[in-house]
């Protein structure tokens, strides 16, 4: 089976995504880096509509942009004066962080490319995808999901216990 | 597929420049955020292209998005504390781990 081939929307969204992305670290104002940050989820979100992942892509809105961008704005306004302060907010390891992560993305996208033994599955996928996904997570998968809700009660357990004033 | 796994590795080495040169802890785990983003679009495109026949790789993206939650919110607690013993959230400047 062909490569599949990707629409004009799949451009525009993945254009919005890098950009916001690199916006996201190399802005000084870190509060300007939170509000890219959405964007830049908000497109991911775009991509799993075009993967047919519809129920994934509400969750990524309802829990990356509803949830994880506020915590982040809030740590952001109470750790202060970050807002307004325009410090260089890089190291100086810039030049040389650069070129690896140039060298990494270069080096595993001519991997990528240069793979032919993809098996691409010539079944379509079946659709009503969020009533078989929540069919597996309660069936299948009912192990890991409960263990996933235990190691959220145990991160909202020592978020608490970390950022709670200590008595003197 | 080879589009969307060649957006998912560019959007990884954007984040991974990010943790290596982000000063400020929210910074860090701002790209953290970007890199799990990077990853999940792997699993989902893997789950269209290549095996459709059960839904795996989308199950294995949410788990992905519930830890980066939990993740999220015990690295955020740790800037709080950072916060408050250093007044400052600098990660050159935490360097008590450093023997």
């Amino acid at each position: 089976m062909d490569q599949p081939q990707v629409g004009i929307v799949f451009w525009i969204l993945s254009f919005v995504m890098l950009v916001s992305a690199f916006m996201v670290v190399s802005l000084k104002n870190i509060f300007h880096c939170a509000l890219f940050l959405i964007m830049c989820l908000f497109s991911v979100a775009g991509i799993f509509i075009l993967l047919d992942a519809e129920f994934l892509a509400a969750a990524q809105v309802l829990i990356y942009i509803g949830a994880i961008s506020v915590l982040i704005i809030f740590a952001i306004m109470l750790t202060s004066n970050l807002a307004i302060k325009k410090i260089t907010q890089t190291n100086e390891n810039a030049v040389v962080s650069f070129f690896i992560s140039l060298i990494f993305a270069f080096t595993v996208v001519l991997l990528i490319g240069n793979t032919h033994v993809w098996r691409y599955s010539a079944e379509i996928p079946a659709t009503g995808n969020t009533l078989n996904l929540g069919r597996y997570l309660m069936t299948e998968y009912v192990l890991p999901f409960e263990v996933v809700s235990v190691l959220l009660l145990a991160a909202m357990i020592g978020a608490i216990v970390l950022a709670r004033k200590e008595r003197s | 597929m080879f589009y969307y796994l060649g957006l998912a590795a560019v959007l990884f080495s954007v984040g991974l420049f990010g943790v290596l040169t982000r000063r400020n802890a929210i910074g860090i785990l701002m790209s953290l955020e970007l890199m799990f983003n990077a990853v999940n679009i792997n699993f989902v495109a893997f789950n269209k292209y290549i095996v459709t026949d059960d839904l795996l790789g989308q199950i294995f993206a949410i788990f992905i998005i519930v830890v980066a939650a939990a993740e999220a919110t015990v690295g955020l607690a740790i800037v709080l504390v950072l916060y408050r013993n250093w007044r400052g959230v600098d990660m050159d400047h935490v360097n008590i781990m450093k023997w």
